[in-house]
């Protein structure tokens, strides 16, 4: 099982033509993912990597079946292949672009309000099934398959922590980094309802970190469906000082969430497992499993 | 990006924002000649930092003379000026605002912002204003509507906040007017927050934006020129990162951190805190960055002088490989002079070609093969807990 992605996965290489898109495409053919495609506008008709490459990824879907779209499209550009691959009607989007502009992000998620199509980041480090698929920039080598779902707002925290899941012997089934940006995709409950739902996944681990209010609301989620599978939780940021800020719009719509502490007292009153220390994560899991 | 008062209200103004007369100032001798060319009997003059709440501090002030204007001015220019919201430090003042003062009837809030969790541009109202606004909330909350972008703020919008600032008549249109120009420029120059804090009603029936805050997207300003040229100085950190391609925070401690990627820096320091030492900054090397960017950071790390034992956590992957940070660490270590115990450890995209290369270069460090154990070794290395 796992979600989202599987072996079969079919997926398009936003900007495939690029140094980011060449360079991550052929990590994720050598890894065994099913990359049938590429696109960039301009150069449809030509092949990169041994597939054919589209100028827009309607005809990328149209001639290849393709199921995913991995976005490697620099900042200024990227909200336009991802509404691209939104009028494709492409079921999942994978973005792991990092500076894009808000607002633009603020336009992709109007339109994927209208439309069936899950997008995962931006300024994500993407999603892999380990042995089946990776369509990111995540070292495939790190992960293994086997029982943890790991949902994540942070990079490299989130090969600190599958190495310490692979590690203890556990492996992992998904791992799905949702991205650092403050308008993205799908988030921590949205993946927390796929991964509990999923039979392969038997524990949960959520990376998360200092601002917004993801962990809060994952906290209110799993309060309420009392999950029968463990969650360990990390939250970034505890000794974070505190930055100069400008005015009061930001803390009155933040509602005076989004310090770590208070992340970590809301996930520990949910019954989530958060460990002292980051580094027994891992250990954690293996315990509650 | 954060801009001063003076210009967020030149910019507001070319969107209908109605905003005091008044100019900016660098010396005393400036100060009173704005006043003298503005005229009238009483006077503003406001310090000019990248963050909010100086009325309560002391930056802003009011006076009735040109004479008092240049007194005020001089007692705030050079100064340093903490408030609420500095952070802890005291930002410099190097420049004053003086405009003409304004007898407010009734204080008002007018704000936008991007709501992360929704996806959209909120505009928040309120009937009160001041700085304690968010306190207040209880007695005064915030009306807040989301704009879809598709549409732009509707008058339904705009008459619902206006009604919620309890206005009516040709002010509540003044208000519309405002929020459409707030609204506009949010959209149009790539602003991350536009605060007019008070929005005030004048003796005269007139509003008026006392103060003005905006802040923008750096993310957006590859295609906002005149903004990015706007950027201070004083902008703590912000000309770093565009110089130098890392972030860069200095704390108190003397544990020199070296770590690729925000979260992991964080939880770095997290435990050290928790291991009973100190952290002595904060550092995130981007993947992108390059060998020279790299190789600056860590010795900025370095050269700390409060720094007693370097820390490196390096988790390889995506186009961050391990062996060109510890190449950029070689040279760091080989032009900062200065002998400092060394742990490293480092994981994922050639690891051990990182150890090794360190070696060869006869780098003096420890490795360590998980983060507790570095954390834990650093921590001893630089006098133990406290």
């Amino acid at each position: 099982m796992a979600v989202l992605v599987n072996a079969e996965s079919k997926v398009v290489f936003q900007g495939i033509t690029g140094a980011q898109g060449t360079f991550f495409a052929d990590q994720a053919m050598a890894y065994g993912t099913r990359v049938v495609a590429g696109v960039t506008p301009g150069k449809g008709g030509t092949r990169h990597l041994h597939v054919p490459v589209f100028d827009r990824m309607a005809e990328a879907v149209e001639a290849t079946g393709a199921d995913v779209a991995a976005v490697f499209v620099p900042p200024a550009q990227a909200a336009q292949a991802m509404l691209d691959a939104i009028h494709a009607r492409v079921p999942l989007v994978v973005c792991v672009t990092e500076g894009i502009p808000v607002l633009d992000m603020v336009r992709v998620k109007r339109a994927l309000e209208d439309s069936d199509t899950r997008l995962i980041g931006p300024n994500s480090v993407g999603i892999i099934v380990p042995g089946a698929c990776k369509v990111g920039v995540m070292p495939g080598h790190i992960h293994s398959r086997g029982r943890v779902g790991v949902i994540s707002r942070s990079g490299t925290l989130t090969y600190e922590v599958v190495a310490q899941t692979t590690h203890a012997g556990l492996g992992q089934s998904t791992v799905i980094g949702i991205g650092a940006d403050p308008v993205h995709g799908l988030g921590f409950v949205d993946c927390l309802e796929l991964l509990l739902d999923d039979p392969e996944t038997e524990g949960i681990v959520l990376v998360g970190e200092i601002g917004g209010d993801e962990e809060e609301a994952a906290a209110a989620y799993l309060a309420k469906v009392r999950p029968s599978k463990p969650v360990v939780g990390v939250v970034a940021g505890l000794t974070a000082p505190p930055g100069r800020r400008m005015g009061h719009a930001g803390a009155i719509i933040a509602g005076g969430v989004g310090d770590a502490a208070g992340k970590v007292a809301a996930l520990r009153d949910a019954g989530v497992i958060v460990p002292e220390s980051p580094a027994r994560v891992g250990a954690a899991m293996a315990r509650a499993l | 990006m954060n801009i001063h008062e003076y210009q967020a209200k030149s910019l507001l103004g070319g969107y209908g924002v109605p905003v005091p007369e008044g100019a900016v100032a660098y010396t005393p001798q400036e100060a009173q000649r704005v006043a003298e060319r503005l005229g009238g009997s009483g006077f503003a003059v406001k310090a000019q930092i990248l963050a909010g709440a100086r009325g309560p501090a002391g930056g802003v002030r009011l006076v009735t003379t040109p004479a008092d204007v240049r007194e005020c001015a001089a007692a705030l220019l050079g100064s340093a000026l903490e408030t609420r919201q500095t952070g802890g430090l005291a930002a410099p003042v190097s420049r004053v605002y003086v405009e003409r003062a304004v007898n407010p009837d009734r204080e008002m809030y007018l704000g936008a912002v991007v709501d992360r969790t929704r996806g959209r541009v909120a505009i928040l109202a309120s009937g009160e204003g001041g700085s304690r606004i968010e306190e207040d909330q209880s007695r005064a909350p915030v009306e807040r509507v989301h704009v879809d972008p598709d549409q732009g703020l509707t008058s339904e919008q705009a008459e619902a906040l206006a009604a919620r600032m309890g206005l009516a008549g040709e002010q509540a249109a003044a208000a519309m007017r405002t929020m459409t120009g707030v609204h506009d420029a949010f959209m149009d120059l790539d602003a991350s927050l536009i605060e007019l804090n008070p929005l005030v009603v004048t003796r005269g029936g007139d509003l008026l934006a006392l103060d003005a805050k905006m802040s923008f997207d750096d993310n957006a300003l590859f295609r906002q020129k005149r903004i990015a040229d706007l950027r201070d100085a004083e902008d703590p950190g912000a000309l770093e990162r565009a110089r130098h391609g890392y972030n860069y925070i200095k704390l108190d401690g003397n544990i020199g951190c070296m770590v690729n990627g925000a979260g992991l820096a964080m939880a770095t320091m997290d435990m050290i805190r928790h291991e009973g030492g100190r952290p002595a900054n904060f550092l995130d090397i981007p993947p992108a960055a390059t060998r020279e960017q790299i190789t600056a950071a860590f010795r900025t790390v370095l050269g700390d002088p409060d720094v007693a034992v370097g820390l490196v956590n390096i988790v390889g992957g995506g186009i961050t490989r391990c062996d060109v940070v510890a190449d950029a660490l070689a040279a760091a270590v080989r032009a900062g002079g200065r002998a400092l115990p060394l742990v490293a450890r480092f994981e994922g995209t050639n690891r051990d070609i990182a150890r090794n290369a360190l070696r060869d270069r006869r780098i003096d460090f420890e490795a360590c093969d998980s983060l507790g154990q570095a954390v834990a070794r650093a921590v001893a290395a630089a006098g133990g807990a406290r």
